[in-house]
């Protein structure tokens, strides 16, 4: 097994050395940095304290191969997943741009286009930030992501611009047994304002790897929105790095959605650059079977005043195994921080199980920070009121597992996707927790 | 259902919760047309009675039997029971966080309403059938829009519970402690609420403490419970008595008459 672990990196980073290099000297050297980190680390194991829940030896096993260039996705394959609010739509097929499904919506006061075209159209821009803001140094995941990076989206504002329409970014996985590197960059400048959207899809229900990392910075006074749903296969592997640096009175909220995949783990890491900041930090986490998802938080206080709100919920059916950590920092100085954090959670049957922890580190003295965490199943009191109205039982907790999820869900604020989640979560309850 | 005609029948019902009996032989007659009051002190196995008759899983009917419209009501599920006509006003209505009143009545009628064979109603036809019934009980629309029972007041949760009512249209309702949590004036409303909904083929039966509520709705039978059964059955003007005496002396009454 040690050796199996040892070469598994190895395994990823071959045909790594076949990218052709750029012209941009700086990104064939992150590259190599990243390939130099990526085989000086080891991948993770239960014994990692960061790792201790959530068991990668079945990814570990599974033969993985580089993803294939261009697989061809017919636009009609896309049609489900679109949003109609959504502006520009950016698709990537296993990592590769789709031009033909994408859309580029010109609009006044944000860049939103591939990350190779943003890299020689907005190169000190691109350079100021990329694997910045998610760096390599001490995650093997990252560091592969960071080698094979080729291209990715972009999304770029101008200063004092609100971003009416929301950015759609879809990472679709289309090849049974490939391992692929979403890769996304949202630089907001000062005063601006957008919403954008990732989503991770898969086209086939074949085990596969995807890879991702994505960055945000959030500038001076401005505020992004960030929708993230994964929703990929459940034979999927889905590790996913989120790096944010938010800066002085900036604004950053998150709503993540993870309902697919056999094991699937994100980091999110948010970090106050300066005063006067405020996160709104929402997850959900809806498994069954034998999916596990594991959601790991650090929310990094560095500076006085910093607001912060978590409200994280999993909801676990069949023999499924969701994982919470929430790691909230307030250093010395942060003085003022204001930080709640909340983690519920609901198990659907006896073989479902949560491994929830919150984790306050505090190092400043006037601070207010509160968190709970609390697993429980569904009341059967409200199972019986739902039913002497004449809902059967299903129904009945099938109403009250959507309406736990509703207060995550609803925070995601556009109507098409609302809709659909609810859909498809109504759907898969009803099916008795199967996708 | 014709008036007069036979409801519900209870034979010898006994009951148990965590091993502990609670209704120790009820025997209780219910006509289309009638309504009936349950009084008696706390702890006497009134609200156990309306809960045994709804379906609550935490209860087990340990012998005897119901008869709801000549059929077994013991064979059906608390959901077949709501959808064959019998309603239980709960006298602690729950909170469900998360589902909007508005959609749950929505889900509650259709779902109700299929099983009887009849049309469901698309939003905006339930949007107007509600709008009557909401006058009917002074209810607020803006309220359909809140969870259901999250936050209510007492008399709010209440006003619901009617709402239910006035939407399901039940044969039966068993009306737990409707009375309990209202102040005067609301307890004018819904009174004359349940009122509006009584016809000759429906029934009433109203478990209360006091005799404020019987102002309203006038029973044909009052029904004493004590320690899991019914020991003295009266007309209306038994309430009163009650009202001014207190249950001490039926159940001395009672204990004599066994003692005999």
């Amino acid at each position: 097994m040690d050796a199996l672990k040892s070469s598994y990196l190895d395994n990823l980073l071959y045909g790594q050395g076949q990218i052709p290099a750029s012209r941009l000297s700086w990104l064939n050297e992150l590259r190599a940095e990243a390939l130099e980190r990526a085989n000086a680390l080891t991948v993770p194991t239960t014994g990692d304290e960061d790792w201790r829940f959530t068991d990668l030896s079945p990814l570990y096993k599974t033969a993985l191969r580089p993803s294939p260039d261009a697989v061809e996705i017919a636009a009609s394959a896309l049609e489900p997943w679109l949003i109609s609010e959504a502006g520009s739509r950016l698709v990537f097929v296993d990592g590769a741009f789709a031009p033909n499904l994408s859309v580029l919506q010109p609009e006044d006061g944000v860049a939103v286009l591939p990350l190779a075209s943003a890299l020689t159209q907005h190169g000190e821009r691109v350079r100021a930030h990329l694997a910045q803001v998610a760096p390599f140094g001490a995650d093997p995941f990252c560091a592969v992501n960071t080698a094979w990076l080729r291209d990715g989206a972009a999304v770029l504002t101008d200063r004092n611009r609100d971003i009416a329409r929301p950015i759609h970014l879809l990472f679709l996985s289309a090849s049974p047994g490939a391992a692929v590197y979403p890769r996304a960059l949202i630089v907001t400048a000062r005063g601006s304002r957008c919403t954008v959207v990732e989503d991770f899809l898969s086209s086939h229900e074949a085990a596969g790897f995807t890879n991702g990392v994505t960055e945000v910075v959030v500038g001076e006074n401005a505020s992004v929105r960030h929708v993230r749903l994964q929703r990929e296969s459940a034979n999927a592997f889905h590790i996913a790095a989120c790096g944010v640096r938010v800066a002085r009175d900036g604004r950053y909220s998150s709503v993540s959605v993870s309902v697919g995949g056999r094991i699937s783990r994100y980091n999110l890491n948010v970090l106050q650059g300066a005063e006067g900041t405020s996160f709104e930090i929402d997850g959900l986490a809806l498994i069954s079977g034998r999916q596990l998802a594991d959601t790991h938080t650090f929310l990094d206080h560095a500076h006085p005043q910093g607001r912060s709100r978590q409200l994280h919920k999993c909801i676990a059916d069949g023999a499924a195994h969701a994982v919470f950590n929430g790691k909230i920092l307030v250093r010395p100085g942060a003085q003022r921080t204001d930080s709640a954090q909340q983690s519920r959670n609901l198990l659907l049957s006896d073989r479902a199980h949560v491994d929830t922890k919150p984790q306050l580190e505090i190092f400043a003295d006037d601070v207010k920070c509160a968190h709970g965490a609390t697993v429980g199943q569904l009341d059967t009191e409200q199972i019986f009121y739902l039913r002497s109205r004449g809902m059967d039982e299903p129904s009945a907790r099938n109403l009250l597992t959507l309406a736990f999820a509703a207060e995550i869900v609803e925070r995601i604020a556009l109507p098409s996707v609302v809709r659909r989640l609810e859909h498809h979560l109504a759907r898969r309850a009803h099916n008795g927790g199967k996708q | 259902m014709m008036p007069g005609e036979s409801l519900l029948e209870v034979r010898g019902l006994t009951a148990s919760v965590a091993g502990v009996e609670i209704l120790k032989g009820i025997d209780l007659n219910v006509r289309a047309g009638e309504v009936h009051a349950i009084m008696g002190p706390n702890g006497s196995g009134k609200s156990t009675f309306a809960k045994v008759l709804a379906g609550h899983p935490a209860y087990e009917v340990t012998s005897g039997e119901v008869l709801f419209e000549g059929k077994n009501l013991f064979d059906l599920t608390p959901e077949e029971r709501a959808r064959a006509g019998l309603f239980l006003g709960f006298q602690y209505p729950v909170e469900i966080p998360g589902v909007t009143n508005l959609s749950f009545l929505r889900l509650a009628y259709n779902t109700v309403q299929g099983a009887r064979g009849k049309d469901e109603l698309d939003p905006l036809e339930f949007d107007d059938y509600l709008q009557d019934k909401l006058k009917l009980l002074h209810i607020d629309p803006a309220f359909l829009e809140r969870s259901v029972n999250e936050g209510f007041s007492g008399g709010e949760k209440k006003r619901n519970e009617i709402l239910q009512m006035a939407i399901l249209e039940p044969t039966l309702a068993l009306l737990d402690e409707t009375d309990s949590g209202l102040d005067i004036d609301a307890l004018r409303i819904v009174a004359n609420g349940v009122n509006r909904l009584r016809s000759p083929g429906n029934a009433l039966v109203l478990v209360t403490h006091y005799q404020r509520l019987l102002n309203y709705l006038t029973p044909e039978f009052v029904h004493v419970m004590d320690q899991g059964r019914i020991i003295k059955t009266g007309g209306k003007e038994l309430a009163l008595e009650l009202e001014s005496r207190g249950y001490d002396w039926v159940s001395a009454e009672y204990r004599a008459l066994r003692a005999a």
